[in-house]
């Protein structure tokens, strides 16, 4: 790997990684689109900067841009506070005007000499990673330093203002200080990230690795710290494409760029973090999407096994012995169950053991008996809380009943039986309101 | 008219093809962005002028050349996929909106880049023309119908309009309650899931056929500030679209004039003309306008003051102390500032007020006008008491505060309901009404 590479690679590493950090506040706190237009409102700065310095100064311009954004960001919560256009509009309406007047302050620069320095404001809008120097590396190292001791030193405050701002006022927080100091490191930031990244893509940035995060746990700490290794990951890959390495070690370009050709650093970063994402969304164990399918795929299976064993023992229990089998289709018809439905829930109770086929009908082995037993239990033990405790009509428990005896935990059941005594102590208690299998 | 345009000079003709072109482009967005500001979908317009830069590359390579219903069709995909991706995500994956919105567009715009880049040799798509748009080199395009010649874009952003016009003029009950009410349109039987679908294939139709022409920065402004400065204005829907169009409009003018004036790009000078125009209308609008909302509370806030200093010195005079209330005094007791002197001298200018030496005494008018506070001060504290049964120590701070606000029907019931209580739960008479003639203009304050 070549010099320049180590440098670009090194540098999108330490940017991804602050901007996945002070990312995932600005998700937390529900201000993720203001990297977007931070991004936006930097540009008149860069031009204005351009203008009065004269010259394609780096830290001159990277100065007007952070201004620009601060004015951008000031403009926009006056807005929000002090007029009825509500936040949606308030973005939009700073990033276009903004960008707008940048637009036209970079046509006026490239009218007054000739369009030469015009393809350097360029470089901002849509970034250039290649072009990074040893300056600007520099650069990145001391403002990602800087925004992250604010971070550590105010991450008690930001911790508070991002899960509940009204608290933090309560209790005398100067949540208005605090705002702006987070909103100034994101500019700070997003301003660093212009020319590599570029306006548009900046905002994914800040939002990709804090979003990934978020999937993968619930506490802050643990939040911060996958976000920077995300982001920092999705830069160094990144950049780590576009520079053609990746087509060395694997012997083909991942995104099919022929050979000479280089794919554009900015977005296969930014690539790279909706990757990330995607790969987060589905797979993480807990709030992923497979795990959510898998978890809501579960309690529909085990609900309709529940409800075919308790519907079979309510049947046996309202006829009595000796009477006749109670049929399939009989129980299909109580439940309002498809033949499929019926097929399916029947197959599986039939390979755990808990029904059997006689010869007129199915019915339930001692197995199945005692699981159909303690499913009973729950529902009339939550109906009789239903009337007494919550002094439901008797007639209009069953149905409420019929959705919580799946989930009713164990020290719900033990609290419940210690409630209603000994009817409830000894075996099944008998239902509260009466049983008509025939039209249940 | 023919015969008067053909006469134009060359320059004067393209200005007036720019300035129609961009009239048509603004004003279709302008309708469809009164809905996303009402509904809070305003990023929307944002989010999907990005994310359709990938599906023009596909449509591109796909067909091959350079096919205006290939590109536009697979724009309006991509567009639409955006809005039902940013739903889904945060529906689905529990993602909270802006983060969902954040995600896709981004996503989808960097995905476009690489494939422009990508198929760079195949693709000829220039990532400026993007964002700033062809606005100045409209009338280089132009198509011959009959007799008339007029650029391209003309009839198609016309169409646009038309379209946009159409579907509000016949969805317009159902965007209206679908708009402010979703779920009471829902129980109505109208779909508001639906309608937000069809919004979003207008927006996503609008985006797609204006975006070439001014570029996706204008785009958005045109989307969201008109319609955001016509609701600062208005409190009515229908006027809400006319001004809006208005808006759009005059900024298309205006900014061209400048464009051309000071030698700049003409997408983005309109889109800083339509973000003076928000300014203006969020200093001045007389009813939603930071000036005027500001000049009525310091109104509100000085005649609350003064109301005060009257029953002061009414209550001063009550207890009957020999001393007068100085006015120094009376100021401190009124919380001191720069209200309150000034509550003051209104009152002395107004004639409520006079001075004897260092002492502040009521006028008679100042005092008929008092002793209608003082009355609606007492009445309230009374009704709290008897009524609500309050302690006689909590009843006075909400009494402060009301007595500013008690209209005469109000006092009118408050009479009825406490004839019975000559006196406040703290033992001091309750004035008598004044005389009938005025007292209309002295109880309201």
């Amino acid at each position: 790997m070549s010099y320049l590479t180590w440098l670009v690679m090194i540098g999108t590493a330490l940017l991804g990684g602050t901007a996945g950090v002070l990312g995932s506040f600005a998700v937390l706190r529900r201000r993720a689109l203001v990297g977007d237009v931070v991004a936006h409102a930097a540009l008149p700065g860069l031009c204005l900067a351009f203008l009065v310095i004269g010259a394609r100064h780096f830290v001159g311009m990277l100065a007007g841009a952070f201004l620009a954004g601060l004015a951008g960001i000031a403009l926009m919560t006056i807005v929000c506070r002090w007029t009825r256009t509500k936040e949606d509009a308030a973005l939009g309406l700073v990033l276009s005007t903004f960008f707008g007047a940048g637009i036209v302050l970079s046509s006026y620069i490239q009218n007054i000499d000739g369009g030469g320095s015009r393809a350097g404001l360029e470089t901002y809008i849509y970034g250039q990673a290649a072009g990074m120097l040893r300056e600007d590396l520099f650069l990145i190292c001391a403002v990602s330093a800087l925004v992250l001791a604010i971070l550590a030193a105010f991450y008690k405050e930001f911790k508070l203002l991002s899960f509940d701002p009204g608290f933090a006022r309560a209790q005398g927080w100067p949540t208005l200080a605090l705002d702006l100091t987070l909103m100034g490191s994101l500019t700070l930031v997003t301003v660093m990230g212009l020319p590599v990244v570029g306006v548009v893509l900046m905002a994914a940035m800040l939002i990709l690795p804090g979003a990934a995060a978020r999937f993968w746990t619930d506490r802050l700490e643990r939040m911060l710290l996958l976000s920077a290794v995300l982001g920092a990951a999705a830069g160094m890959i990144g950049s780590l494409i576009s520079a053609g390495v990746v087509r060395l070690w694997l012997g083909f370009d991942p995104l099919g760029f022929a050979e000479g050709q280089t794919a554009p650093t900015g977005p296969v970063i930014v690539l790279c973090g909706t990757g990330v994402f995607l790969f987060s969304m589905f797979f993480a164990p807990n709030r992923g999407l497979v795990a959510r399918l898998w978890r809501w795929w579960w309690l529909r299976t085990k609900t309709g096994d529940e409800n075919l064993l308790r519907t079979l023992y309510e049947f046996a229990e309202g006829r009595g012995s000796g009477a006749p089998r109670v049929t399939a289709s009989e129980v299909a018809a109580a439940r309002s169950w498809s033949a499929r439905q019926l097929r399916r829930r029947l197959r599986r109770a039939l390979s755990m053991g808990w029904v059997r086929r006689v010869a007129d009908g199915i019915e339930l082995t001692p197995a199945g008996r005692i699981e159909a037993e303690r499913l009973v239990r729950a529902h009339r033990l939550w109906e009789l809380f239903l009337i007494h405790g919550a002094s439901i009509a008797p007639d209009h428990v069953d149905r409420d009943a019929d959705t919580m005896e799946h989930v009713l935990a164990p020290e719900i059941l033990a609290e419940l039986e210690r409630r209603f005594g000994a009817a409830a102590t000894s075996g099944v208690p008998p239902s509260p309101h009466g049983i008509e299998p025939a039209n249940q | 008219m023919v015969e008067w345009f053909n006469s134009l000079s060359l320059d004067k003709q393209n200005d007036l093809w720019v300035v129609a072109v961009a009239a048509l482009t603004n004003s279709a967005c302008a309708l469809v962005g009164c809905y996303l500001v009402l509904r809070r979908m305003s990023l929307l317009g944002d989010a999907i002028s990005h994310a359709v830069l990938p599906g023009l590359v596909a449509a591109f390579v796909l067909s091959g050349s350079f096919d205006l219903w290939a590109m536009f069709l697979g724009a309006m995909t991509v567009g639409l996929l955006t809005g039902a991706l940013t739903q889904s995500l945060h529906r689905q994956a529990d993602v909270p909106e802006d983060v969902s919105m954040g995600v896709v567009f981004t996503s989808l715009f960097a995905l476009g880049v690489v494939l422009i880049k990508r198929y760079a040799h195949r693709v000829d798509l220039d990532p400026d023309c993007v964002l700033y748009g062809l606005l100045e080199y409209t009338a280089f395009n132009l198509v011959q119908f009959g007799a008339y010649e007029f650029p391209e874009a003309l009839p198609r952003m016309g169409l646009v309009l038309l379209v946009n016009t159409a579907f509000i003029v016949l969805f317009w009950k159902e965007l209206l309650i679908s708009s402010f009410d979703p779920a009471g349109a829902e129980t109505m039987g109208i779909r508001a899931g639906l309608m937000h679908y069809a919004l979003l294939a207008l927006v996503a139709l609008t985006t797609v056929a204006s975006f070439e022409q001014v570029g996706s920065i204008l785009v958005i402004a045109m989307l969201i500030v008109p319609g955001a400065t016509a609701h600062l204005l208005t409190d009515r829907l229908g006027r809400m679209l006319v001004y809006s169009v208005v808006i759009a409009t005059a900024s298309a003018v205006v900014g061209h004039l400048l464009s051309v004036r000071l030698n700049t790009n003409t997408a983005g000078t309109m889109a800083v003309v339509v973000g003076g125009l928000y300014l203006a209308a969020a200093l001045f609008s007389p009813r939603h306008g930071v000036i005027g909302a500001l000049a009525n509370n310091i109104a509100d806030t000085l005649r609350v003051v003064r109301e005060d200093l009257l029953a002061l010195l009414y209550r001063w005079e009550e207890i009957g102390d020999k001393r007068p209330l100085g006015a120094r005094e009376a100021i401190h007791s009124l919380g001191g500032g720069w209200r309150a002197a000034l509550a003051r001298y209104v009152s002395q200018w107004r004639g409520e007020v006079c001075r004897e030496g260092s002492a502040l005494m009521l006028t008679d008018r100042g005092r008929q006008r008092a002793r209608a506070l003082v009355r609606s001060h007492r009445l309230w504290e009374s009704y709290l008491s008897a009524k609500l049964g309050l302690p006689a120590d909590h009843v006075h701070e909400p009494a402060m505060r009301m007595e500013h606000y008690i209209a005469p029907e109000l006092e009118a019931k408050l009479t009825a309901e406490l004839s019975d209580v000559p006196r406040d739960p703290h033992g001091r008479p309750i004035p008598a009404p004044p005389s009938s003639d005025d007292s209309a203009s002295a109880s309201r304050g």
